[in-house]
């Protein structure tokens, strides 16, 4: 398989994230649809980390996805205690910083 | 020699310490009397170095003390100093005797002052005392020009002391307002000056005017812009109109400053500049002409005055015409000897007049009357300033006059010599005119409210603190009259033999017309005013000069100011308020774009983040 075809795979998944972040009124398919864009970069990191053999970009991958998990266990809590306050997790609700 | 120049700089200086004192240590100026007798003494200690500084003058020779003050690159921009010559140093004498005298009269005259601002009038005469006689010792123009407005500074704050009174309020700012327009033009020759020659310096400027240097040559605008602050500052036609109003201050203030001292140093200036005017001898006419014309103006004007101030004042200004008259004739010294002897007498006369209106509590001569027997000592020293004023032998007028009249005929001014002959008769018939109404006539009725009113009993002579200067003053004017007959000064004219004959001749002769009049009434005042009638209505309504400054001051400054107004408020604050609406209108159209949604955000960031890609691989 050439790098183009995993480059392609995860510029799609990116844009699929990336629709996902800008479309989902729920707040969690918002932070699902960031996931989708981190594991797309990892695609990437690991793609290029075997089309140039060298491992940093895997040990890169590594990091990015401990900290994905730390990031989702604190955008899920912080999700969490907005509903709690504010009785919803619609984005569309949650529009503090209007100008 | 160089003891004149100390003995000078602190008759200068005590009253800047008596002002600094008053000025900075606020108990002191709200206790009011020991405020007064610290002012007193220290304008003591500044009459004995003037005294002593007039002493050590020598004959001729000019003393000079500077202190650098403005450095430039090359050298000393201006200095601040004291130039001490005799007769500077007669001029600080009486400054500093007058002003010493005034200070005195005024713990009797304003009495009935609360001490706070009683403290406030003995501060402005400190402050007046120390900016007058840095005006006289002033080496340069510059500090000449700084001491002038510092005079005009404290003629408005006295001017106005009861400023809770809308005449006197209005007569301060009208004051200040005129001499301001003179002295706008005196800034524009002082400027003017020095960048012809390059120095305000005046030993410097009589070197080049003695040298004959062209440098000098044609400064016609420039002693004409200098004259019209002297002008302005000595009530010359047509800037005389703030000086009679000036009357609303207190009549000590009056007696100073608008009679002795800051009205001559318009006199001053052109005494001690004479060597420039002498360079243009056009200029000089012109002095001349005015100061004749001012003189007699102001002694008809006199003539049909009911206020006993306002007659003075008038007299202030037409001696003052004299003065410049005679400095206009080219013979500068003779209107300073003028300056000198009128600052003594005229300063009596005021005082005088303010024993009177202490007394009877109102200022129309015709609400007086039969004065001299209730107040012997103040009519006969009032009658000493007449005698003086009107010009008669062995008082100390006479000398004076006699000298301008001559120096006019000498100067070639006839038409001017004519009317200041025309105007001492006058000045002989208004102020007898006031001594007749004032003292000798049927005593008035009853004297509404005043001091005689308080006390339920008939005026009095003053309180010995008030009569004591008078006395001092009186004697003054006599020595010197007398000094002058027994060792007659070199004159510096050759008069003709008829002069002497004509100048007594015709002051008799008002005194005469007086007596008619108002003595013996044997010729009715109506009767003179209606055989004068254009002229009589004509002064009544002070020919019309006052309303012609209203109305200048109504019209064409109002005027000018609205349409100013006019164009700050719509024109450029229209430009500011036009940039800060549509500043709000875009803040407010640009206010939408954060709509709080993240979603929106990173809409916009994906969006800037193709664009920038598109750019970057756009070919070029």
């Amino acid at each position: 398989m050439t790098l183009q075809a995993y480059l392609t795979v995860a510029a799609l998944l990116f844009c699929i994230g990336l629709f996902g972040v800008i479309t989902r009124r729920n707040t969690i398919g918002i932070l699902l649809g960031v996931e989708l864009m981190l594991n797309a970069v990892n695609i990437n990191l690991v793609a290029f980390a075997r089309y140039l053999a060298d491992v940093s970009g895997m040990v890169f991958t590594v990091f990015t996805i401990c900290i994905t998990v730390a990031e989702v266990a604190l955008g899920l809590a912080l999700v969490i205690l907005i509903f709690r306050i504010r009785q919803t997790a619609v984005a569309d609700h949650l529009d503090l910083l209007r100008g | 020699m160089a003891a004149s120049g100390v003995f000078a700089l602190w008759a200068w200086l005590a009253p800047a310490l008596s002002f600094l004192l008053l000025s900075l240590v606020v108990p002191l100026r709200r206790s009011g009397r020991p405020a007064a007798w610290l002012s007193i003494v220290l304008s003591a200690g500044a009459l004995v170095s003037a005294i002593a500084a007039w002493h050590a003058t020598v004959a001729g020779m000019a003393r000079r003390m500077l202190w650098e003050w403005i450095p430039v690159e090359d050298g000393v921009l201006t200095s601040v100093g004291i130039l001490v010559d005799a007769d500077a140093a007669r001029m600080l004498i009486l400054v500093a005797l007058i002003s010493f005298l005034v200070q005195v009269y005024s713990l009797g005259y304003l009495s009935d002052e609360p001490p706070p601002s009683l403290g406030r009038y003995y501060a402005y005469q400190s402050l007046f005392a120390f900016s007058m006689m840095g005006l006289v010792l002033a080496p340069n123009f510059v500090q000449l020009f700084i001491c002038w407005e510092l005079v005009g500074l404290c003629s408005y704050l006295l001017i106005g002391y009861w400023y809770t009174r809308p005449e006197a309020a209005r007569a301060a700012v009208k004051a200040f307002w005129i001499t301001k327009t003179g002295d706008v033009g005196f800034l524009i020759g002082i400027v003017m000056l020095w960048s012809r020659t390059g120095t305000f310096d005046f030993s410097e400027l009589f070197e080049m005017a003695k040298g004959g240097s062209d440098i000098l040559a044609g400064l016609g605008l420039i002693t004409f812009c200098i004259y019209l602050g002297a002008a302005g500052k000595s009530a010359q036609f047509p800037f005389h109109v703030w000086l009679p109003d000036a009357m609303e201050g207190p009549t000590p203030v009056s007696a100073l400053i608008h009679a002795a001292t800051m009205v001559t140093a318009g006199v001053y200036l052109l005494f001690r500049t004479a060597f420039l005017f002498e360079q243009t001898p056009e200029v000089l006419a012109a002095v001349g002409w005015i100061g004749a014309f001012t003189a007699l103006l102001a002694a008809t004007l006199a003539c049909v005055q009911t206020d006993i101030k306002r007659v003075l004042a008038y007299s202030t200004v037409s001696q003052l015409g004299y003065m410049m008259a005679a400095i206009g004739a080219g013979f500068s010294s003779a209107g300073f000897l003028h300056l000198l002897t009128h600052g003594v007498f005229k300063a009596l006369l005021f005082l005088a007049a303010g024993a009177v209106i202490h007394a009877v509590g109102t200022n129309d001569i015709f609400a007086m009357g039969g004065l001299a027997r209730r107040m012997p000592q103040t009519f006969t020293v009032f009658l000493i300033g007449t005698l003086s004023l009107a010009g008669i032998p062995f008082f100390a007028g006479f000398v004076s006059k006699e000298e301008i009249l001559g120096a006019t005929w000498a100067g070639g001014l006839t038409i001017p010599f004519a009317m200041l002959v025309l105007c001492a008769l006058l000045t002989a018939f208004y102020m007898f005119r006031v001594v007749f109404v004032t003292f000798l006539g049927q005593p008035a009725g009853s004297h509404a409210g005043g001091h005689a009113g308080d006390h339920g009993d008939h005026p009095h002579d003053a309180p010995v603190i008030m009569s004591l200067p008078l006395w001092i003053l009186a004697a003054l004017a006599m020595v010197i009259g007398v000094g002058f007959a027994v060792w007659h000064p070199e004159a510096e004219v050759e008069a003709p033999r008829w002069l002497t004959p004509l100048a007594v001749g015709v002051a008799l002769a008002g005194i005469v017309l007086a007596w008619l009049v108002y003595g013996l009434r044997v010729i009715s005042a109506a009767w003179l005013s209606r055989l004068l009638w254009v002229l009589g209505e004509a002064a009544e309504e002070r020919f019309w000069l006052d309303d012609l400054f209203a109305l200048i001051y109504r019209r064409a400054i109002l005027g000018f100011s609205l349409m100013v107004g006019w164009v700050d408020r719509y024109i450029v604050d229209g430009v500011l308020n036009a940039l800060s609406a549509w500043t709000l209108m875009a803040g407010d159209r640009l206010r939408r774009i954060q709509s709080g949604q993240a979603q929106d955000y990173v809409y916009g960031i994906a969006l800037g983040v193709l664009l920038l890609m598109v750019w970057m691989r756009w070919p070029r």
